[in-house]
């Protein structure tokens, strides 16, 4: 195959786009994806600060590296799970990629600053991945929040939203329909949200770091295995298959065209929030999600012991 | 497995769908395309993460 471009052989095709690139035209086909998807949704205006949210992983490392190559001011945030030589190597790549950089990284160990780990919490939570993603999603807000970041951004990518937009479908989820978009906008308590990567595949972001020399975490979470996420995924990939570019045309027309039609369902999540009476950050309830977690697997703790 | 042999029938054999793959040689990836010969050595690295279920 040659490149699309300049026609010199080809390092990796992308059936969706009926392209191949050679590697300096594939590393500018993503800045270029990640413009755009920056740019078409007002996502970060210049001289806004970024904290980018790093598992060590693909995605959140090619996020940092695009986002830095595009002149955008961004620190790093890497939460300790606590998940073994799983999360140890994640930290270790994390931690590597920015020294070589010179970046600043912010860090939050679970177990050493907040009592608990993510296998701990899985025992109290319907599952371990609701669990991380609820920890996730609270002290990255907070985090952004107190060190005075305009926006968060994550390593979401266009496999990702066809996966959760299939399972938001297939329940008929309207609420979390009604949220599923590339940028969530601030509100008070809340730094804006954005997913910068919507517009590349996951293979795309592998191929990236390989390309340009980014060592990342290449094990999956072992807590992972066999949910319901990657099972649509599976699902999504045959579909991709036998009909390239069905996962972009799912999510870009439901970005483009019906998630409208579900923002009314979602439209009250951010209203009548009051101060968790734990931490003050906002919540509908007394006690917000993530401390009634933290106070669930402390007292699960107490009665193991 | 005996070469040669394209990518694209390597990961066929392998009951393995590209779109979840990526081919890595060395420092580079090769595309669906590639001839493989005997002695080459080739990387077939997931691409799939599944933290958000």
């Amino acid at each position: 195959m040659k490149c699309r471009v300049c026609r010199a052989p080809a390092v990796l095709d992308i059936r969706r786009h009926n392209a191949a690139f050679c590697r300096e035209h594939f590393v500018r086909h993503c800045r270029e994806q990640v413009r755009r998807a920056i740019d078409d949704r007002h996502m970060i205006a210049a001289g806004e600060r970024v904290l980018v949210a790093v598992s060590g992983g693909k995605d959140s490392l090619a996020l940092w590296d695009l986002l830095l190559d595009l002149g955008f001011e961004a620190d790093g945030l890497y939460l300790g799970l606590g998940i073994g030589e799983y999360s140890e190597a994640s930290g270790q790549a994390a931690r590597s990629f920015a020294r070589e950089r010179g970046l600043q990284l912010r860090e939050v160990d679970l177990a050493a600053d907040y009592g608990y780990d993510v296998p701990g919490a899985a025992a109290t939570h319907r599952s371990p991945c609701g669990a991380c993603g609820l920890s996730k999603r609270y002290l990255f807000n907070s985090l952004a929040v107190e060190h005075g970041y305009d926006v968060v951004a994550t390593g979401h990518n266009l496999d990702d939203e066809a996966a959760v937009l299939l399972g938001n479908v297939l329940r008929w989820e309207t609420g979390y329909l009604g949220r599923q978009q590339p940028v969530l906008p601030a509100s008070p308590g809340f730094a804006r949200k954005v997913k910068p990567l919507y517009r590349l595949g996951e293979r795309e972001t592998a191929a990236y770091c390989v390309l340009v020399g980014i060592d990342y975490q290449v094990e999956e979470c072992p807590m992972a295995e066999g949910n319901r996420h990657l099972g649509y995924k599976e699902v999504l990939d045959a579909l991709e298959a036998r009909s390239p570019g069905a996962k972009a045309a799912f999510v870009f027309g439901f970005v483009d065209r019906a998630h409208e039609r579900f923002a009314e369902d979602a439209g009250t999540e951010r209203e009548g929030l009051g101060p968790c009476e734990v931490c003050g950050s906002p919540t509908t309830s007394d006690v917000c999600a993530f401390c009634r977690l933290r106070a669930r697997v402390g007292s699960r703790a107490v009665h193991a012991q | 497995m005996p070469g040669p042999v394209t990518v694209a029938a390597l990961l066929e054999q392998l009951d393995v769908n590209p779109e979840s793959v990526l081919v890595i040689q060395g420092d580079t990836l090769v595309t669906r395309d590639a001839r493989l010969a005997d002695t080459d050595v080739v990387e077939i690295r997931p691409v799939t993460s599944g933290g958000a279920g």
